[in-house]
């Protein structure tokens, strides 16, 4: 069974259909990248895995563990191990990104049946999975991305991302606005929460980031369908290329 | 850290939680408002003749005054003065020494209104560091501690004991911050009083307890009408906390208390409120019509009064804690959490009278409104002539819930010596859907979301509650808002 299956995926937002037939199969262990060109859906496709209400699904499935989702509250699926780190992170003032997290892991391992950690032991979590990121400490009593700059906003995503220890990982453009250092410390970050029962799911316009991030699909989303699918060797191509010659291929 | 988590799992629901009626038995005045009943209360408590000629000076006075019902962004119809009773006492037969000996009826109201375990303990003095005292219908049924607090000279004990053991004190204090001219709502409640609490700190004590209060109105129709009076002598301190609930009804019922505080010379009081009237049903039906002067005299030089209040409840507040800094480098603060739902209105703010000189002010206003409701921030910040060198900073933060409520801030700034500085700062802002799916996707259900960010947003007035308070009142911002969304 899949970790992922998306069916002939149909979804507008404000009456404008932006996905129209999209498939997608992603297994445990997995890293797929997902590129295309700007306004082709690819976040779109991102918040209704998510569940964000604001885009409707009008027909078509999406599995989870080979169960529909589509049902479920952002909440419920989080819980479940769905994961999404924003192409833009939102800015929540006066709440410190240690409440935040305390509060999402608390109610993620109540989901679980795991008891609550203690403040201690939750203390140790977030030291120890900030230095995944080489986040400063500093960062997590601070509110949550306020007065983030862009890179830190995209840190802190993976952070939280390293905190919740999900199975499904959504990453949206997660290197645009890093440097190059961080970037690099990002990818490391991410490699090291790669295991065989989770899946990444990466979204980005550069191939570079996928010399850090080795993906064993590359995908092309375009005209809210995926119209290409290949190894890591077709984003280089991509590179090269653009995505004009693809456009034979969609049609 | 604290435990939120623990606290919410103890919030089952978001209908007011303290909505019961007691079965005590009451004994009531007859319905309405006349000389007559005002002499019937003041004979019930067997006052003296001062007492008697204050509140009928103050009746007639009321009976010249209009219902100030244009200036403040309140809606409501007009009360019916005459359709309240002014005067409902739990019966007791004889006066109890101890606790022990207090109905148990009224010691299970204490157990239903979340006076904690904790509370629990301390009203039977398993602990001892809060002294507490109940007044249920304007009649104060209990004061723990007096003995403790009496060997250091602390008085505190219901109005009625004060005006029977301590006539000196109350004739010189009562009334000599909110005159009984001061405002309608000040007129009747010094004309109708019923009881209310006392406290005294004398010269060089710092009270060892918070010193707290628990109002409920219990009986159906009746208008509370309770007043505090708290003296600071010089190089005192004390930290008073307030709490307030009412039983759920339909009818509107009438609250209208007078605090007056007086710091001396180098005193210093910190009075907390958590206010949590009930608000009225989902369409806007019953509740409580909380009408309150709260006044605080820093009398003398270097003293300090800081009010922090939280509140969540009854269907319109009208309430403006206020400071009059009279004593050279006198302090006033102010700190203010004041949620709206559903229909209720609020409108409060505080006044900071500078007359001293290098005297500070501060006030920190954080208004959150959700359903259809209207939160307003009214202050007054006036530096007077002679008070050289005075600072006020005023920082007001509007968090609004949903589309259909509002939020709004009259600053009145008025500055009348060239060398005062004044500054304001206001912020709106919104629980937007895209933060409330944020959080969401992070696995937090809407409500939780929402109650993180309202403490987030209210943190820095928390901050000032005293711990069990602050704990009890982040719990009632959760429950009041609870379900604000969606
Ligand atoms: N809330 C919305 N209201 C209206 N249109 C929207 C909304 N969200 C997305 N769209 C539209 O849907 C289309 C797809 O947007 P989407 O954000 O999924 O693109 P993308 O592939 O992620 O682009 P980019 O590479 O620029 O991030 C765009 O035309 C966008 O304008
Ligand atoms: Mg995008």
């Amino acid at each position: 069974m899949s970790l992922l299956e998306i069916k002939d995926l149909h979804a507008k937002v404000e009456g404008n259909e932006i996905l129209k037939g999209l498939n997608l199969t992603v297994n445990a262990g997995e890293v797929h990248a997902i590129m295309g060109p700007n306004g082709s859906g690819k976040s779109t496709l991102a918040s209704v895995i998510a569940g964000n209400d604001n885009f409707e699904v009008t027909s078509g499935d999406i599995l989870y563990n080979g169960n529909s989702i589509l049902d479920l509250e952002p909440e419920e699926r989080a819980r479940e191990g769905v994961f999404l780190a924003f192409q833009y992170p939102l800015e929540i003032p006066g709440v410190s990104n240690a409440n935040f997290m305390k509060q999402a892991v608390n109610e993620i391992r109540e989901h679980r049946k795991l008891d609550n950690l203690s403040a201690g032991e939750f203390l140790k979590l977030m030291k120890e999975r900030a230095a995944f990121v080489e986040l400063d400490k500093s960062f997590l009593s601070r509110a949550v991305n306020e007065g983030f700059s862009g890179g830190e906003k995209k840190r802190n995503e993976i952070f939280q991302m390293a905190m919740l220890e999900p199975k499904l990982c959504i990453m949206d453009e997660t290197d645009s606005g890093l440097d190059i250092d961080a970037l690099r410390i990002v990818s490391n970050g991410v490699n090291k929460l790669r295991n065989k029962d989770n899946a990444f799911v990466v979204i980005t316009h550069y191939q570079r980031l996928l010399n850090y991030i080795i993906p064993d699909f590359v995908h092309v989303l375009s005209g809210g369908k995926i119209i290409k699918s290949g190894g890591k060797e077709l984003a280089h191509e991509l590179e090269e290329k653009g995505y004009d010659w693809l456009k034979d291929v969609q049609n | 850290m604290s435990d939120e988590m623990e606290l919410l799992e103890e919030v089952t629901s978001n209908e007011y939680k303290y909505g019961f009626v007691t079965n005590i038995e009451q004994e009531f005045a007859p319905k309405g408002l006349s000389e007559d009943i005002v002499r019937f209360i003041s004979a019930k408590k067997k006052e003296p003749q001062f007492m008697l000629e204050w509140r009928l000076r103050a009746y007639r006075y009321w009976l010249t005054m209009k219902e100030p019902h244009s200036w403040a962004k309140l809606n409501y119809p007009p009360i019916d003065y005459q359709d309240q009773y002014y005067y409902a006492a739990p019966v007791q037969k004889v006066k109890p020494k101890s606790l022990s000996e207090v109905d148990p009826e009224l010691l299970d109201t204490f157990k239903k209104l979340g006076i904690s375990v904790e509370e629990q303990k301390r009203l039977t003095g398993v602990e001892s560091n809060i002294a507490v005292d109940v007044v249920i219908d304007s009649v104060s049924v209990g004061t723990t501690f007096r003995e403790t607090l009496s060997e250091l000279g602390i008085i505190f004990c219901s109005m009625s004991d004060a005006i029977e053991s301590y006539p000196e004190l109350v004739e010189k204090y009562i009334g000599s911050v909110v005159p009984y001219t001061d405002n309608y709502f000040a007129a009747l409640n010094s004309a109708v009083f019923s009881d209310g609490s006392f406290c005294y700190i004398p010269k060089g004590v710092r009270c060892p307890m918070e010193l707290s209060t628990y109002f409920r109105i219990n009986a159906a129709m009746t208008g509370q009408f309770e007043r505090t009076l708290i003296i600071a002598d010089e190089d005192s301190y004390v930290s008073y906390l307030e709490g307030c609930t009412a039983p759920m009804r339909d009818e509107n019922q009438l609250h209208g208390a007078v605090v007056e505080i007086i710091a001396h010379k180098n005193a210093e009081v910190k009075y907390s409120t958590v206010q949590n009237w009930y608000p009225g049903n989902k369409e806007g039906k019953g509740g409580v019509y909380n009408f309150v002067t709260k006044r605080a005299l820093c009398e003398g030089d270097y003293s300090k009064v800081s009010w922090t209040q939280v509140e969540t409840g009854s269907a319109i507040t009208w309430k403006y804690p206020s400071c009059v800094l009279k004593g050279d480098n006198s302090i006033g603060e102010f700190y203010s959490v004041a949620v709206t739902n559903n229909f209720q209105q609020a409108d409060t703010g505080s006044k900071m009278m500078h007359i001293g000189k290098n005297t500070r002010s501060k006030i920190i206003s954080k208004g959150i409104s959700a359903g259809q409701s209207n939160n307003s921030y009214r202050g007054l910040v006036k530096i007077n002539k002679k008070a050289t060198n005075s600072r006020n900073f005023s920082q007001c933060d509007s968090l609004l819930i949903g589309n259909k409520c509002g939020a709004h801030t009259f600053p009145y700034i008025e500055v009348d010596n060239s060398t005062g500085i004044v500054e304001h700062e206001a912020t709106t802002s919104k629980v937007s859907e895209d933060i409330l799916f944020y959080c969401r996707q992070r696995g937090m259900s809407e409500d939780n979301a929402v109650a993180l960010i309202i403490n987030g947003f209210a943190k820095e007035v928390m901050d000032q509650m005293p711990m069990e308070f602050a704990i009890e009142a982040r719990k009632l911002l959760e429950i009041s808002l609870e379900g604000s969304v969606g």
